[in-house]
């Protein structure tokens, strides 16, 4: 960082200098804007919004910007302004918590779900070179089913 | 040979057993649904619809634009009036001449007019009040904390608390003079 620039920064921390008007951009304004939804129609973000009361924010937010506000500092303006259900994204506190904690672990629990049940299914051809292979063990849980299916199909080779 | 087939051993299913998991898996949505409940409860669509007549007025804070502070609680023994505006709500500009000349009326009779103003900016809000000459109580709806508290559905509404906190009646849409004389005359010579 140049000397200049450390001087300036100096200044400006002591009160010496006021810092010099921003020039925002309409993009700025939406950048912020997008992040924030219309409090006067459901789910619809406050950048695209036509409403006089969207309007207004989105001048706000433009004046903000101009006097120096972060893009942080714009939106704690907003959430405490107006309550948490302007912001778009969420917070992390309170029950909020669980838009943030429920989406992963209904993921988690199905990849679970999906696993057991994708290591119970046999596929039907394992199944029967198993059987072909020898008699099952009496104490194999499918044992009797198998043993009756083989006898089954034996009386009716017999037969045919 | 039936017989002999009879005589086999018969598999039986094997028994569902309550698998630790499915436990879990049922708690949790339990513990869910039990927070949604409450969360709504508080503030959703399990609360009151909508504050009736003959309610307790639920009380608020009010910082207002000129930097008092007014508590409806501490507003007990008088008729207050609260309404809910903003700058960007056109309905509320037809009904604000009409506010206006009522407090001019009321304001020496033991009445409180307190304006709320809605999801508004300050900048604007000022201009409104500027604009239409209001000088009655007015404030911004921090945290839209009061309008929660009062479940409206939307701008402008005026509800009408007699001095005894209870809510007498409410206007959704914008109000007129007539109809604030005819709710507000009666509960002052009350």
């Amino acid at each position: 960082m140049s000397l200049v620039a450390l001087a300036t920064q100096a200044a400006s921390a002591q009160g010496g200098t006021p810092p010099a008007p921003r020039v925002v951009t309409d993009d700025d304004v939406n950048r912020v804007a997008h992040q924030l939804y219309c409090p006067v129609c459901e789910n619809i973000p406050l950048d695209v919004c036509p409403t006089q009361a969207c309007i207004q924010w989105r001048a706000t937010i433009h004046d903000k910007l101009a006097a120096g506000w972060t893009d942080q500092q714009i939106l704690d303006y907003f959430s405490a302004q107006y309550g948490e259900r302007v912001l778009a994204r969420p917070t992390t506190h309170g029950i909020n918590v669980l838009v943030w904690v429920i989406p992963p672990l209904l993921l988690l629990a199905g990849a679970v779900v999906l696993w057991r049940v994708l290591r119970q299914m046999r596929p039907p051809a394992a199944a029967t070179q198993a059987s072909k292979a020898g008699p099952a063990s009496p104490q194999g849980p499918a044992s009797g089913s198998d043993e009756y299916s083989d006898r089954l199909e034996q009386e009716l080779r017999k037969r045919i | 040979m039936n017989a002999d087939i009879n005589e086999m051993p018969m598999s039986t299913p094997p028994a569902r057993r309550l698998r630790w998991w499915m436990v879990l898996a049922f708690a949790g949505v339990l513990v869910l649904l039990t927070l949604v409940a409450l969360q709504m409860r508080h503030n959703g669509p399990l609360a009151a619809a909508q504050v009736g007549a003959g309610e307790a007025a639920p009380t608020f804070t009010l910082q207002t634009f000129d930097g008092q502070t007014v508590n409806l609680a501490s507003l007990h023994g008088k008729v207050v009036l609260v309404n809910f505006w903003a700058s960007w709500c056109i309905p509320c500009s037809q009904e604000a001449p009409d506010l206006e000349n009522a407090w001019r009326q009321y304001n020496d009779k033991n009445v409180v007019f307190v304006g709320v103003d809605y999801v508004d900016t300050d900048t604007e809000a000022r201009k409104y009040l500027q604009q239409y000459d209001i000088t009655y109580l007015n404030g911004a709806d921090l945290g839209t904390r009061i309008s929660q508290a009062y479940r409206i559905r939307g701008v402008p509404e005026t509800y009408v608390v007699d001095k005894s906190g209870t809510l007498r009646a409410s206007f959704i849409g914008p109000t007129t003079l007539d109809q604030i004389r005819a709710t507000v005359d009666p509960l002052l010579s009350n």
